[in-house]
């Protein structure tokens, strides 16, 4: 089998030459030497298992002063939708609020309700209608957003909009027990956000 | 031309030299394509019937590459662009493989079908190792199994301490809606300190890298940011929205073991078509090797068998000469 590995390797590389791999592994990877030595300490005969560290860039340490731009990085669980793009502001929909994000913002984590998210680079205003999740911001200017589900603003069906709340208002009015309820008054807020995103 | 009348001579001579029992035996095992009469005392027929059944083999196991090779491209797009999404946890709460914690819970993600080479004995026995090694007094640790392939093995030795197994992950496409049921189902009915998943990371079509990725609970998260260490920036951070700080790390955490568990999953799924296929590409290469030798040994067999008779008429012949 590894005499066929170069020849596989070969292969492998002519079929999958349009997909690189530079972006997942780092220029130097890190790995937690701890973990590798307790491992060995246990199990000597095994090779320790890699972890998530090792395969991903490490971020840069907090700048002396506040930088100009903002780096965003926005993922979604089917695709990467801003990958280290950097912006002037982002307006993301926490659940206390929109919250607006400026370079040298405070570090935060933020729990998102259904709103919008809204990207500013120069004149250029993007926004997308996101579902719910989770936004860290740290210390050095660099904002992850981590969504279940987001669309771009002109893609939403303003006719199916209403369609679903007035369903979600009535299964509500309707609801019997406790989790029907629960799941009603997660679609009726839902598909109001959505409303007052498309009106507002 | 002198063969042909040979044989012919031969035939003719065959009826007076045997019995007709030889004669009926004979033709039992004679191969069809030469006639009664002329039996040949070596029969080819084993060889011949191993060469087709290894041709077919090699033709299976191609179709099964070509196959694995198809679904390997359709899921390798996927995988990677869901490898942005534990990135942001990491980087917000590090990566602490060697945490020390009372209860856990290892997630030993394999395939349910075979024929994928070695990656499903990789993670068992890297999670057989880890349980060794999160075992001590005081401690407890217990399995959560995703995969056919896993729980066959797992349950030889670690029948008492599997908590969940569940299989006929890949019956639908995966999705992320799938995947965020059973992290829920899992964080319901498991009591955990650090959860634990191991999978084989896919790496390129030849090489699969096993991985551990640690999530660890809100309970656990607050003990190691008061601690210090990797996690000491925690506090730093303002928590907007919810009532409590421990509300929005509960959120956090089972968000994290969702999202984490996604990207594994789909990562395993890459890695058991990616070695599917080369296991598949090492068999019909084996298949076509033992083609050739066996191909060899039937024309051995068969000119043997051929010089055989030849040999038998002429000194039948001149045995009949004087």
């Amino acid at each position: 089998m590894f005499r066929q590995a170069p020849r596989l390797l070969a292969r492998a590389t002519s079929i999958m030459r349009a997909r690189s791999f530079s972006t997942d592994l780092p220029a130097a990877p890190t790995s937690d030497s701890s973990f590798v030595e307790a491992w060995k300490k246990v199990i000597p005969n095994i090779d320790a298992p890699k972890t998530p560290l090792s395969f991903m860039q490490p971020r840069p340490p907090t700048p002396p002063s506040i930088p100009g731009k903002l780096t965003v990085n926005f993922v979604l669980p089917y695709q990467s939708e801003l990958a280290a793009k950097e912006v002037d502001m982002v307006i993301i929909p926490a659940t206390t609020g929109q919250m607006g994000v400026l370079p040298g913002h405070v570090a935060t984590i933020a729990e998102l309700k259904p709103g919008i998210l809204s990207v500013h680079e120069g004149n250029d205003v993007t926004k997308y209608f996101v579902s719910s999740g989770f936004a860290f911001i740290h210390a050095n200017s660099i904002a992850d957003v981590v969504a279940v589900e987001a669309v771009p603003i002109d893609r939403i069906d303003p006719a199916l909009v209403q369609k679903g709340l007035a369903d979600f208002t009535q299964k509500l009015s309707t609801a019997s027990t406790d989790l029907e309820k629960a799941e009603a008054q997660i679609g009726v807020d839902v598909h109001s956000a959505l409303n007052s995103a498309l009106t507002g | 031309m002198a063969m042909a009348a040979l044989r012919r001579e031969g035939r003719r001579f065959l009826p007076l030299m045997s019995s007709n029992s030889i004669n009926a035996a004979r033709s039992s095992i004679v191969s069809e394509d030469l006639a009664p009469q002329g039996a040949r005392a070596i029969s080819t027929q084993v060889v011949r019937n191993r060469m087709k059944s290894v041709k077919n083999i090699q033709k299976i196991t191609k179709a099964m590459k070509m196959v694995a090779a198809s679904k390997l491209r359709a899921i390798q797009v996927r995988a990677e662009n869901s490898r942005g999404l534990w990135q942001p946890f990491t980087a917000l709460l590090g990566d602490t493989p060697s945490v020390d914690v009372k209860k856990n819970v290892i997630v030993t993600i394999s395939s349910d079908k075979g024929l994928c080479g070695g990656i499903n004995s990789t993670s068992v026995k890297v999670s057989k190792s880890l349980y060794k090694w999160t075992s001590g007094p005081d401690k407890e640790t217990k399995y959560v199994i995703l995969g056919e392939k896993a729980k066959a093995q797992l349950v030889r030795d670690s029948k008492k301490d599997i908590e969940i197994s569940i299989t006929e992950l890949q019956k639908n496409p995966l999705n992320y809606t799938q995947v965020s049921v059973l992290a829920d189902d899992i964080l319901k009915n498991v009591e955990y300190d650090a959860l634990r998943i191991v999978f084989n990371k896919f790496h390129s079509v030849v090489s699969f890298m096993p991985t551990l990725a640690t999530v660890l609970s809100p309970e656990v998260v607050e003990r190691e940011a008061e601690a210090g260490g990797k996690l000491g920036d925690l506090d730093n951070y303002e928590i907007e929205g919810g009532e409590t700080k421990g509300e929005i790390l509960q959120n956090l955490a089972e968000f994290q073991f969702s999202c984490v568990l996604f990207n594994a999953v789909l990562e395993n799924a890459c890695s058991e078509q990616g070695a599917r296929m080369s296991a598949m590409d090492s068999s019909s290469r084996n298949a076509g090797e033992m083609l050739d030798r066996l191909t060899l040994t039937y024309n051995r067999t068969r000119q043997a068998s051929i010089t055989t008779e030849l040999i038998e008429i002429i000194s039948g012949a001149s045995a009949l000469e004087g």
